[in-house]
């Protein structure tokens, strides 16, 4: 379970702080979305989660353990694909291994067999440059699981697709998360996908950032994109739609007061 | 899905450069036909079958000369080439050793070479050292500063999922930045590679018993200027050949640049 007890955080350069207290608590094996505007501290919370910035306060528990500040204790898999250039796919997907020092061979092998049952085992060889985006954005999901936690930090990985590849990749990840089951607490902005993907949908305002909604996605599992045009889902996409929108709005008018305050 | 594409000395190569190879004939067959047609002297100006008759007829003793060249330049530019890579990386890692000498390395690099070579012979007499150090002095600059450059440019997004993999200093240095670096480290070796022959002629000038650089010396003193150019000639494939050699080990060492998007 990944537990966030009044984490907080806030820069020096900014007037407001970035995270309010959240508290937020994440059951093993569910898949927690987290929305909001841009701006709203997504990324920090991420950052925070990844061991790559310490919080103010609060404290991140990972299965009983602290693990604010320290890195490693789950996989990370930022926006781009970030494969080495000059690494082969294979050599790229089995990078965690290395940089935990474990036995290469059978990590290799490891990688192997899941760019077997992808259907990628014809590329292992080649270089990232070589494959298309939607095949880098998997082999860096699959480099993210080989890193072998069982928590999963998704930060807007499908952000930079186009729409029919995302569709794809969304459709790949719920066929792949209904077998290994990872705890995955996944950032973006596209309110279907996630509906289309978690088990709950947390809203995040503006910044300061705080949690204002937290819901449950009804539809049973596994999945398949027409529940998106089922009416309850239609409804629930409404209601996070006014609900964002709200928020932007809210930071429209903030601006505005910001610059009377200026003259 | 074949999306390789080779470059350089295949055919498609040969092809592309065949213009630029006309016009180098057009240019010596032109060159020859004026230094003959106007009788222009051999001390003046020679024709290029007369450079070539001068290459020739001194092959042995060019040769003799030339492997004096090539000891120094091979020798002084390994020795640039790994304090270079040691230095830059130095830099690299600690920036506050790059701090404490980076200006020094930007001054020493505007001191002339030639102003300070006659100070090499008079401190390390005549032998081959000071030509190595000469070599040294010309090939350091572009080693290390196209090191430091290549690890201070690599992407902070890879940097931060090393990070978040729980990677040591060491580890990012190892897996993201030097690999990262090492295009940016060959150009700097590439354009070491040319300047390397001329650091060794120009301390060959300056005194020695041995070396292209005496043959040329002694050449323009006697006025034969055939020889002049055979020297410049022979330093001129000697410096592409250090270019090509390092090209080649680039390749091989980045065979990832090759292919395309």
């Amino acid at each position: 379970m990944l537990a966030l007890q009044g984490v907080s955080k806030s820069y020096p350069e900014y007037r407001l702080p970035v995270l309010d207290p959240i508290d937020l608590e994440i059951e093993s094996g569910q898949f927690v979305s987290l929305i909001g505007p841009s701006g709203c501290g997504k990324s920090t919370l991420c950052n925070l989660i990844a061991g790559l910035e310490q919080p103010d306060g609060g404290t991140i528990m990972l299965n009983g353990r602290p693990i604010q500040g320290s890195a490693g204790n789950v996989g990370y898999m930022p926006q781009k694909d970030l494969l080495l250039p000059w690494r082969t796919l294979l050599d790229n997907l089995i990078l965690g291994s290395e940089v935990r020092r474990q036995d290469k061979k059978n990590a290799r092998s490891e990688a192997l067999v899941w760019l077997k049952r992808l259907g990628l085992d014809g590329f292992s060889s080649h270089y990232p440059q070589q494959l298309s985006g939607g095949m880098r954005q998997r082999a860096a999901l699959i480099r993210t699981i080989l890193f072998g936690q069982d928590t999963l930090l998704l930060d807007e990985p499908f952000g930079a697709l186009d729409a029919l590849t995302r569709r794809q990749m969304q459709e790949w990840l719920l066929a792949l998360w209904q077998e290994t089951r990872h705890t995955v607490l996944f950032i973006t902005h596209d309110i279907e996908e996630a509906m289309l993907l978690s088990d709950r949908i947390i809203v995040l305002s503006q910044r300061p950032g705080k949690i204002v909604k937290d819901v449950s996605v009804p539809f049973p599992r596994p999945r398949h994109p027409d529940i998106l045009l089922r009416k309850e889902a239609i409804k629930l996409k409404k209601e996070l739609l006014e609900l964002l929108s709200a928020e932007v709005k809210d930071e429209l008018y903030d601006s505005s007061v910001l610059e009377k305050q200026v003259l | 899905m074949d999306k390789y594409r080779s470059q350089g000395l295949s055919l498609s190569g040969i092809r592309r450069n065949f213009p630029a190879f006309i016009l180098l004939i057009l240019v010596l067959l032109l060159w020859e036909i004026v230094v003959k047609g106007l009788k222009v002297p051999l001390w003046l100006l020679p024709a290029p079958s007369q450079v070539g008759k001068a290459l020739w007829q001194t092959r042995h003793l060019l040769l003799q000369h030339t492997f004096t060249t090539v000891l120094e330049t091979t020798a002084g530019f390994g020795l640039a080439v790994a304090a270079g890579i040691l230095t830059g990386l130095l830099m690299g890692i600690f920036p506050s050793v790059k701090r404490l000498f980076y200006p020094f390395l930007i001054i020493s690099q505007t001191i002339p070479l030639i102003a300070v070579a006659p100070l090499l012979i008079l401190w390390l007499g005549y032998g081959l050292l000071p030509k190595i150090i000469t070599v040294i002095l010309v090939c350091y600059f572009p080693v290390t500063i196209s090191l430091l450059e290549g690890l201070e440019a690599s992407d902070p997004d890879y940097t931060r999922l090393l990070r978040s993999m729980g990677a040591s200093r060491w580890q990012i240095l190892r897996l993201v930045r030097w690999p990262h670096a090492l295009p940016s480290l060959f150009a700097g070796l590439k354009i070491a590679a040319t300047y390397s022959v001329m650091g060794a002629v120009i301390g060959e000038w300056l005194g020695a018993s041995s070396g292209l650089g005496v043959y040329l010396t002694n050449s323009s003193h006697s006025f034969l200027t055939d020889r002049v150019f055979a020297a410049i000639f022979t330093i001129t494939v000697l410096s592409f050949v250090y270019f090509l050699v390092i090209s080649l080990l680039g390749r091989l060492a980045l065979p990832w640049l090759k292919i395309e998007k």
